[in-house]
């Protein structure tokens, strides 16, 4: 069921949502969270299909919030809201609302958004495209405990990444590093079983993928070995490479769904490792609603220590992937050699306890994302 | 009228009922016959039927003239005694006074002194009186003796529309009618309630009225705390009025403010912003507002009721115009488990236990409570069980104008505040609209948010939140 109205206001939507529900015979309320999903006309189609169908595992209240842009002065001026309502078979599981915000209004899109919340449940902010820099303090982004943003969509992804570093606000969440996720349980799982000790490690995938440099971040933050980000021609993320005191680990993806997992001395795996569509990874953020602590970590390792620190260990060739090399190099020079002193002293030290015991403190938190998948 | 109407049409007005509209305008029967028929064609809650109208319209009279004005009220006992003998009304009237709160002993003196009050052989006199009750306890106090010097105590009738509604009378059968609310319905188990009613409009073209009143003159003291006294009193010995009355009465006189006025109380103003999807002004920008005014237009207090069953348990009421959304509803947020055998990450999204009973708009209850997230991993998330009333009971509600009116003509005053509750809400209010009048001002909040900041910090000081209603 639609009900379509114009020139409106929230309080007309929420007497339209509650008028629609009975319509339909199904006035209870049994959705979980509230979605906001802010976006362009362009994006508003993808984006609502991909909520349309998270809705199935989530039942929740979709808003769909487009700022329109008028084309002459004169509508700018002027202030509209228009609204069109789904409920039942046309909403997935739950109830839709699209929100079309003219002229001064699409300032105050907050103001509209406030009254159709669900009450007490949590809120979710979306931006599938032109996400704020700094989206905890956005006046939509302010009304959500999980903010989901993604640097891939962006023009320049790796330099978002630092600056999604410096902005980060507990309930942050970039679809970026949703896209890692099979990728980080199985590399935790195969490192789960060979005792061994990780000594450098290669991320290779295309260009201008922020997930090639999340999953870097996150291999050296957690292993605390030098970490070399490569560049190939895709699609997404083709490899991860380990060197370890027992051999080589690779995960090796070049068509974009069947991987190879390949241990020194033992047969190769094959791993199914798809590329997913972006209704599967918004179903899988809405699963946990608490603050990502392993993103937060990761990200804040900095996409510059990355190249930074793969420098010494790796072969001479430049690394290509790196966005300002020289700028990571002239600000932050002391780690340079580091990494390599400090791997060592801690596997003297410890023999192969730091790499295992890293594997292992990261399949704790790992688990609940990896097996829910 | 639309209420009038309904009940006729629903066969529930004794036949020969009639209406007489008296006021300073130069009307004419037909004039006034006119304007009841718009306003039953546009808000009437069943289908017009013309035959209905006309019965209706047979027993219409209107009488023009002014409070202070003999002749008029002179006319008013020929018309109704005319009424008496054409319509078979059988001398019984119930006067439905809705002037404002200066006219009212002038009112009250001219229906005396016409002897329209005189009461005589079984038939009733009447007097249905609308909010407010005073503005503070004396004026509370001398408005009550003016009505009962010329009314029986029994024969009042305080309409609080609230009391009317469906949503509210169900809580005395949640509580009263089930056995599994009221055994966790105390301190043992409930953490704190909250009480919210929250419009999302201004206060419109009623300046004169409002200004100098307040939110909490104006909500707080009849509203709020009447839905309080049905959530937190004792089981009544019966359902019929003294035994509510009684029960009513003790826990609003077992109330207690907090010591510190100050740091459990805040009011607030609204400020120009925008309300959902709508720019608008703020109160000192809207007409015939002083630009100092004091006035609140959001209140929240947090009182304690000193009895077995609540003692430490706060109840934190609040009120307002133009906040998110227009919403009145009671919430019972339960304690935490006492002891959790899941782990911290397994509980982190979950909140408190709750119910929820929702007045208005879309009336029902939601019942929250964590529930395990399908997957392999143990993880607890808030969900919520929600009774609609559209959807088990299709027929539609009364309105509460509807059942007010119809228990005023049965004489049953279940549903009617009476004059020791008036006064002991006004007790209770008055030491802290004294502490406002004599403390700082109120504070500004955005026109279309949830109140001011310093409420969000009065619950915070408890290690609460406010919930999202």
């Amino acid at each position: 069921m639609k009900i379509d109205l114009t020139d409106t206001t929230a309080g007309k939507v929420n007497k339209a949502l509650v008028q629609g529900r009975r319509a339909i015979g199904t006035p209870a309320v049994g959705m979980v969270l509230t979605l906001v999903i802010v976006t362009d006309e362009e994006n508003a189609y993808d984006a609502l299909k991909a909520a349309g169908d998270a809705s199935h595992e989530h039942p929740s209240r979709t808003l769909v919030v487009i700022k329109r842009v008028s084309r002459s002065p004169r509508d700018r001026t002027a202030s509209r809201l228009d609204a069109e309502v789904r409920v039942g078979a046309d909403a997935g599981s739950g109830e839709t609302v699209i929100l079309r915000l003219y002229g001064e209004v699409a300032d105050h899109a907050d103001s509209v958004v406030l009254p159709l919340l669900l009450p007490d449940a949590p809120v979710v902010v979306w931006w599938p495209v032109n996400a704020p820099l700094d989206p905890a303090k956005d006046p939509l982004g302010a009304l959500a405990q999980r903010r989901v943003t993604d640097t891939y969509s962006s023009e320049q992804p790796v330099r978002e990444l630092s600056a999604r570093a410096d902005a980060y606000t507990p309930g942050d969440t970039d679809l970026s590093w949703t896209r890692i996720t099979p990728w980080r349980s199985m590399l935790a799982a195969a490192l789960d079983q060979v005792v061994c000790e990780v000594k450098a490690v290669e991320v290779e995938g295309e260009e201008f993928n922020p997930s090639c440099e999340l999953l870097a971040m996150w291999l050296a933050d957690r292993l605390d070995v030098p970490v070399k980000r490569s560049l190939s021609a895709g699609p997404g993320l083709t490899a991860v490479r380990l060197d370890t005191s027992e051999g080589a680990i690779a995960l090796d993806r070049a068509d974009g769904s069947l991987a190879t997992l390949s241990i020194d001395g033992q047969p190769d795996r094959a791993v199914a490792l798809k590329r997913r569509e972006t209704a599967e990874l918004i179903a899988e953020e809405l699963r946990r609603l608490d603050p990502d602590d392993t993103y937060a970590s990761a990200l804040r390792f900095g996409v510059e220590r990355l190249n930074a620190s793969a420098a010494p260990a790796s072969a001479p060739e430049p690394v290509p992937a790196a966005p300002e090399p020289a700028a990571a190099a002239t600000t932050d020079p002391s780690p340079k050699g580091e990494p390599v002193t400090h791997a060592a002293a801690a596997s003297a030290a410890a023999g192969e306890a730091p790499a295992t015991e890293a594997a292992s403190q990261e399949r704790a938190p790992l688990k609940k994302r990896a097996k829910a998948t | 009228m639309p209420a009038v109407y309904d009940l006729a049409n629903r066969g529930l007005l004794p036949p020969g009922f009639s209406l007489v509209g008296f006021a300073r305008r130069e009307w004419a029967h037909e004039d006034f016959a006119a304007e009841v028929h718009d306003a039953v064609k546009d808000h009437a809650r069943t289908p017009f039927r013309e035959e209905v109208w006309q019965q209706l319209i047979q027993g219409m009279r209107f009488v023009q003239g002014t409070f202070d004005d003999d002749d008029a009220f002179e006319r008013l006992r020929s018309t109704i005694e005319e009424l008496d003998k054409a319509q078979g009304t059988g001398g019984n009237f119930a006067f439905y006074l809705s002037v404002p709160p200066r006219s009212f002993p002038v009112v009250i003196q001219q229906l005396k002194k016409h002897g329209l009050a005189d009461q005589s052989g079984g038939s009733w006199r009447r007097a249905v009186i609308e909010k407010p009750f005073g503005h503070d306890l004396k004026s509370a106090e001398e408005l009550n003796k003016v009505v009962h010097e010329v009314f029986e105590p029994d024969q009042v009738f305080r309409i609080d529309h609230y009391l009317g509604k469906e949503t509210v009378q169900n809580i005395l059968a949640l509580r009263f009618a089930n056995t599994m609310y009221e055994p966790i319905w105390n301190r043992s188990f409930v953490d704190h309630v909250q009480i919210t009613m929250a419009e999302d409009i201004g206060i419109g073209g009623r300046a004169g009225y409002y200004d100098g009143i307040g939110s909490a003159r104006d909500v707080i003291q009849n509203h709020l705390l009447q839905l309080m006294a049905l959530t937190a009193m004792e089981e009544p010995a019966s359902f019929d009025a003294d035994a509510l009355a009684a029960e009513k009465e003790k826990v609003l006189g077992a109330v207690r403010l907090p010591k510190d006025l100050g740091e459990s109380t805040v009011r607030g103003q609204y400020a120009a912003g925008w309300q959902g999807g709508e720019k608008v002004i703020g109160y000192l920008e809207e007409d015939g507002i002083d630009t100092r005014s004091k006035t609140d237009t959001y209140a929240a207090v947090k009182l304690e009721i000193d009895n077995r069953r609540w003692a430490g348990v706060p109840f934190y009421l609040r009120t307002g115009k133009r906040l998110g959304r227009r919403v009145t509803e009671i919430a019972v947020v339960f304690q935490r488990a006492p002891h959790s055998p899941f782990d911290h990450t397994a509980t982190e999204e979950l909140g408190q236990n709750a119910i929820v009973i929702r007045v208005q708009p879309d009336e029902g209850i939601t019942v929250r409570f964590g529930s395990k997230v399908p997957g392999t991993s143990m993880e607890i998330r808030d969900v919520s069980m929600d009774f609609a009333y559209g959807e088990s009971f299709t027929e539609s509600s009364p309105e509460a104008y509807e059942r007010l009116i119809l228990d005023v003509l049965l004489g049953d005053s279940n549903l009617f505040p009476r004059t020791e509750e008036v006064e002991l809400s006004w007790k209770i209010l008055d030491p802290i609209e004294e502490h406002w009048d004599k403390h700082g001002r109120p504070a500004q909040y955005k026109s279309g948010t949830w109140g001011p900041a310093e409420a969000d910090e009065m619950l915070a000081r408890d290690g609460r939140s406010w919930r999202r209603p």
